[in-house]
């Protein structure tokens, strides 16, 4: 027995600093680095660049861009949601599986996708859009779409299990009370899922304000009209100068901050620790 | 898989509930029959916005990949692909995405197990530092690597614009999978019964040979497959980390946006078709895992 303890703690030791070294150079470290060189000069450059008309107006476009796909995102999510668990209909398993898909595509697809669909020159359904005044592809439209296409599944994903185990008994029985449809929603089933819903919605923000792939094709990246956070990030690193690789940095720290706090928030108030999304 | 005594009723919840790998990876599991019913007409209403909504977002778009991608028939198709800058760019793309896959069994695995069995100060910090990959947007990802294996590198390397840095952003953002399917599955395996392999003269290997990793392979490969998935789709992490250097660091999706770019849709969508492919074989992979474990698990 004495040899088997002494294995144990060798092995636990082993792999202890194997799995604390391994993501100290993959991710703490590395992270730690950009933080650094955001403020390498100090704070006044910094300041200086989120003053810039070009960031302000990235950060609004993605902020605004973000909103609107988590509010589509909220309310297809929890119907569908509802829908899934709640009632049987033919190809519900296939829909159960297909919502997935948002998150095994490559952005690149997505874009794509989009693009053969949505463009005014040569999409399915662009033409005809632009014909009644609505411009998708290279336009905001266009990066709302691409943003909740990739961010899609995450409300769902977090619902589906707390809707599972809440079970119908509750929702029944105000029913059988005389509750209509939509006050045992409010009532009952909103408050049962109310935390789900708010990790889902942080976690589609989060994924919603970084998209980068997608949000590149479909809106052109053209400074002050479709230029996200993200694309200015790609454009001011890859030019030339301090200014410019500063706006980058500065950038960039914003959005590993935003994504951070929005881990922290998830992974703090999370209930059952330890179990995935 | 144990069964967890008691945490809601049986009917309520699939008696695999406890096989965290499966809801957990993508292959959730929907009750059957005794809690769901049928639709009324308000529900009907709003599956089929719910339905409209979802086929003008994903289904129409990606048939129309498929549709354009089948545009000037088989020939050009195989033409698109067997070019050989495209051939190297999926060579590079498949080949570091096993590669990183295979480290993420080893390692993802000994994550989890550090994550769940060891106990010391700042393990909750580890926890955050899993998902921050998950999390942090693709371009920065790139930045962030560039930082440290970059030309202004503090370990003096610089692997900027060699496949190198395709491994390490391929690394990078799989990091969370396989720990996230596997941890769950972990929790759920009593230590006592490593305890009673051990008393009974069993090697640290042979218990987790013979008693751990039976239980852990479903999650194992849900995890292993979501990886793959992810690494072969990855962009964002590699514009400024791998140079896209054709022939060279060049990886499927970038092939896809330079056709893009030169207005050469048909060949894109080409492109973009097996990576579609293989996503949704990646997802259906993982329904059947779930199910698998639903019934013996």
């Amino acid at each position: 027995m004495g040899d088997t303890a002494v294995s144990r703690t060798t092995t636990q030791w082993t792999l202890r600093v194997l799995v604390v070294g391994y993501l100290t150079l993959l991710v703490i470290w590395p992270v730690a680095l950009v933080a650094r060189e955001t403020f390498a000069h100090g704070l006044a450059p910094v300041l200086d660049a989120l003053r810039q008309p070009e960031v302000i107006f990235a950060f609004e476009l993605t902020l605004s861009a973000a909103f609107w796909a988590v509010v589509i995102n909220t309310i297809f999510g929890v119907g569908i949601s509802l829908l899934l668990v709640r009632y049987t209909f033919p190809g519900r398993r296939t829909l159960n599986a297909l919502v997935d898909l948002p998150l095994a595509v490559s952005p690149v697809v997505v874009g794509l996708a989009l693009v053969l669909v949505y463009s005014g020159r040569t999409g399915w359904l662009g033409g005809s859009l632009e014909q009644v005044g609505l411009q998708v592809i290279y336009a905001p439209p266009g990066i709302i779409l691409a943003t909740a296409f990739v961010s899609m599944p995450l409300v769902i994903r977090e619902v589906v299990p707390v809707l599972q185990e809440i079970g119908t008994e509750q929702e029944q029985a105000a029913s059988s009370l005389g509750a209509s449809g939509l006050q045992t929603f409010v009532r009952i089933t909103l408050p049962a899922i109310r935390w789900a819903l708010l990790y889902g919605v942080v976690l589609s923000l989060a994924r919603s304000l970084g998209e980068f792939g997608a949000v590149k094709i479909v809106s052109g990246g053209v400074a002050m009209r479709t230029q996200t956070a993200t694309l200015l990030v790609e454009e001011r690193y890859q030019q030339f100068g301090a200014v410019n690789s500063i706006i980058a940095y500065t950038a960039a720290f914003i959005l590993a901050l935003i994504a951070v706090l929005a881990l922290v928030v998830v992974t703090s108030f999370r209930p059952d620790k330890g179990t995935p999304r | 898989m144990t069964q967890r005594a008691g945490v809601v009723e049986p009917p309520l919840l699939e008696p695999d509930d406890t096989a965290g790998a499966a809801t957990s990876s993508g292959g959730r599991r929907l009750p059957r029959g005794r809690s769901a019913t049928s639709l009324t007409p308000t529900s009907g209403l709003g599956l089929g916005v719910a339905l409209l909504w979802f086929s003008l977002l994903v289904l129409i778009p990606l048939t129309a990949v498929l549709v354009q991608a089948s545009e000037g028939g088989w020939s050009a198709y195989w033409d698109a692909l067997r070019s050989p800058q495209t051939l190297a760019a999926l060579r590079l793309t498949v080949g570091q995405a096993i590669l990183v896959t295979a480290v993420n069994v080893f390692m993802g695995t000994a994550i989890a197990w550090v994550l769940v069995r060891d106990h010391f100060p700042g393990k909750q910090v580890l926890e955050v530092v899993i998902d921050i990959p998950l999390a942090l947007p693709t371009i920065v990802a790139g930045l962030v690597l560039l930082s440290l294996y970059g030309p202004s590198s503090p370990l003096g390397v610089n692997w900027a614009n060699t496949s190198v840095a395709v491994f390490l952003a391929f690394l990078f953002v799989t990091l969370p999978f396989i720990v996230r399917t596997v941890q769950p599955v972990l929790l759920e395996i009593e230590p006592e019964v490593e305890e009673a392999a051990a008393s009974l003269g069993a090697t640290q290997f042979t218990i987790f040979r013979r008693v751990i990793l039976p239980s852990l392979t479903p999650a194992i490969a849900s995890g292993a497959a979501l990886s793959f998935c992810r690494a072969i789709s990855e962009y964002g992490s590699l514009v400024l980390l791998s140079g896209n250097l054709p022939y060279s660091t060049e990886v499927a999706s970038v092939r896809i946006l330079s056709y893009i770019e030169g207005d050469k849709l048909t060949e894109a969508a080409a492109v973009a078709s097996i990576l579609l492919i293989v996503a949704l074989v990646v997802i259906v992979t993982l329904d059947v895992i779930s199910r698998r474990v639903a019934r013996y698990g």
